[in-house]
């Protein structure tokens, strides 16, 4: 119930934002909130904590950035380029990783992230610590321009809609209940016939195709795919958006992404010190606030249904 | 390519090597009696060299102090400050956390790396500051025999291998490291024959803190100290814990050495992956030994 009205609210929102919002701004709060809900996919639902899905998300803004700026595809058959190639890498890593557990499977995709990092500082078309400049936006179906900022700004909301709606269903499947299953009692599941990894990979490689999908989306927005975004400090900043939301609850890690992105613009005059406030929130979600805000939401709500 | 480049950069990789032995070494140690993994080291690394260029160059200045705190005193003034450091955060936070899953714990020091690293980001220059007191005695430079090496970094692999096989042999032949090893194994049990293992842990935390400290000081002279310094490296530390399995103390101290060396020898064969060998290793090391060189499947 919570969840339809929660969605309404979200629609509606989301149809309005350019009325009264810089559109840009708002698109980068839906890239940043998409990125959010494809991690939530993998920490929330399943238990896994990926330190490395910025390589996801910067990585997938390259080669979109390359293959519209010197292959000349549309806006988006390059999309669904950076989104296949995020698919791949998430084959890759998640393959690697689900070999080892717990804290280690965090490591070990840290660590697989900062190859794609240093790939993307060093190879010869990423354009190194400036990043990929001059991506075209082009025409969607040859029709529309999407260098109108409106045209642009709903062709976003509508891939947000439907990466969402791919996360929702995953979620709320047969496929989502085993994750969940997996996330309580991995031994138990797995005594129950389960093939665990599989599970896993799978929810590793859709949590990484749409953590691409939101990367492609942004290099096309800004025209721009940065090092920044393929950084480790892009992977704290998603789980820290999905942290403040609310982990395992679907809308949390958008609320989370506008509530951190709006943060992070609103402090941007303070410089080192926005890293600062950041680490703080962190610290203060981890020690007082585990549910986020959604969780809490969530929990009165139940609590005053008795 | 002559012997001596080679020879000379198999050093060089070794001074690295130490840095990742201690690095290691700390991680391993924390981890093994509180299940965590500190993503704060790096930090911690960083905030030791701080702490050396701050007292030698600007206690005058920041808090009309007239006094100087050298390499030497830095050495041990470093270490107890970033330790102190550590017994706080143990006591004040990561205790209240243990109930919960680890991965609550590698969050929160990820969230007190970003703090340490904006303040100092705020005060420093992110692409560094030369420390400048580097002792007389240790300038220049001493005959190997094949080849002429700085004196300071021959100090630093021979200080930091003292210090690594110490903890090591403290670990495994004294009766503190007994009742350590103990606390690893069962901590409960522990506890019922009357050891405070509360305090082990926190006692643990601040010397694996501590070792991060020494480390930063040590690094100083070598690299200028910038407040990015950690975090750079944690993250191929952590590849090193994965590659070498945080089982043993010696295989965190050995995988850390062989590490480094392996870096400073692909520069001289194949400069432009130097920088990311070690996670090559990782993936290879992934797919043959899952479990870690030195490690235990649990």
């Amino acid at each position: 119930m919570t969840n339809r009205i929660l969605f309404i609210i979200m629609l509606v929102a989301g149809l309005t934002a350019p009325l009264f919002a810089y559109p840009v701004f708002v698109m980068d709060l839906l890239c940043f909130a998409l990125f959010a809900c494809a991690f939530n996919l993998l920490l929330g639902y399943a238990g896994l904590l990926s330190f490395g899905h910025a390589a996801f998300f910067g990585g997938a803004a390259y080669i979109t950035g390359y293959v519209t700026k010197e292959w000349g595809f549309t806006p988006l058959l390059g999309i669904l380029a950076g989104a296949g190639f995020a698919m791949v890498l998430g084959a890759a890593f998640g393959f690697l990783a689900i070999r080892r557990q717990g804290i280690y499977f965090a490591m070990v995709t840290l660590a697989l992230a900062q190859i794609i990092y240093f790939l993307a500082l060093q190879m010869p078309f990423t354009g190194g610590e400036n990043g990929l400049q001059g991506i075209p936006r082009g025409h969607l179906f040859g029709l529309i321009d999407l260098n109108n900022s409106l045209a642009m700004y709903y062709f976003v909301f509508v891939i947000f809609l439907i990466g969402f709606g791919i996360i929702y269903r995953t979620i709320n499947s047969p496929f989502g209940e085993v994750l969940q299953a997996i996330r309580e009692n991995e031994s138990r599941a797995l005594s129950l016939g389960y093939d665990v990894d599989h599970f896993k990979l799978l929810a590793f490689v859709i949590s990484a195709t749409l953590a691409g999908l939101a990367g492609a989306t942004k290099a096309i927005i800004f025209q721009f795919a940065a090092l920044t975004n393929a950084h480790w400090q892009t992977s704290g900043e998603v789980i820290l958006m999905t942290l403040v939301g609310g982990l395992g609850t679907v809308f949390g890690p958008v609320v989370g992404a506008i509530t951190v992105g709006a943060l992070s613009h609103e402090l941007s005059a303070f410089g080192s010190w926005v890293q600062v406030i950041l680490g703080t929130i962190f610290v203060v979600c981890v020690m007082v606030f585990r549910r986020g805000i959604i969780g809490e939401i969530q929990r009165l709500a139940s609590r005053k249904q008795g | 390519m002559s012997i001596q480049v080679i020879l000379a950069q198999a050093l060089l990789g070794l001074n690295v090597g130490v840095f990742y032995a201690m690095l290691s070494l700390g991680l391993a140690v924390i981890f093994g009696l509180l299940n965590i993994i500190n993503f704060a080291h790096g930090a911690m690394y960083m905030l030791g060299a701080f702490i050396a260029l701050i007292g030698y160059s600007l206690l005058e200045q920041w808090f009309g102090i007239s006094l100087q705190i050298g390499f030497w005193a830095s050495l041990l003034v470093a270490p107890v400050i970033v330790g102190i450091l550590g017994v706080l955060i143990e006591r004040l936070m990561l205790k209240r956390l243990y109930e919960l899953d680890h991965i609550y714990g590698l969050l929160l020091t990820f969230g007190i790396t970003l703090i340490l690293q904006g303040l100092f980001a705020n005060y420093f220059n992110v692409s560094g500051t030369p420390y400048p007191g580097q002792p007389e005695a240790l300038s220049g430079v001493v005959n190997l025999g094949f080849m002429y090496f700085p004196t300071y970094r021959l100090f630093a692999i021979v200080f930091s291998l003292v210090v690594c096989f110490a903890t090591w042999w403290a670990i495994e032949h004294t009766k503190l490291g007994s009742r350590l090893r103990a606390g690893v194994e069962n901590p409960d049990l522990t506890q019922a024959f009357g050891l405070n293992v509360p305090l082990m842990v926190t006692l643990t935390f601040a010397f694996g803190a501590g070792l991060a400290g020494l480390a930063g000081v040590l690094a100083a002279p070598i690299y200028s100290v910038s407040p990015l310094m950690g975090a750079d490296l944690i993250i191929v530390v952590f590849a090193v814990v994965v590659i070498g399995g945080m089982g043993s103390i010696m295989g965190a101290i050995l995988s850390g050495l062989a590490l480094g060396l392996v870096e400073g020898l692909t520069k001289v064969f194949y400069p432009p992956a130097a920088s990311t060998v070690i996670f090559f290793l990782m993936v290879l090391v992934l797919l043959f030994r899952p479990a870690g060189l030195f490690g235990k499947e649990k």
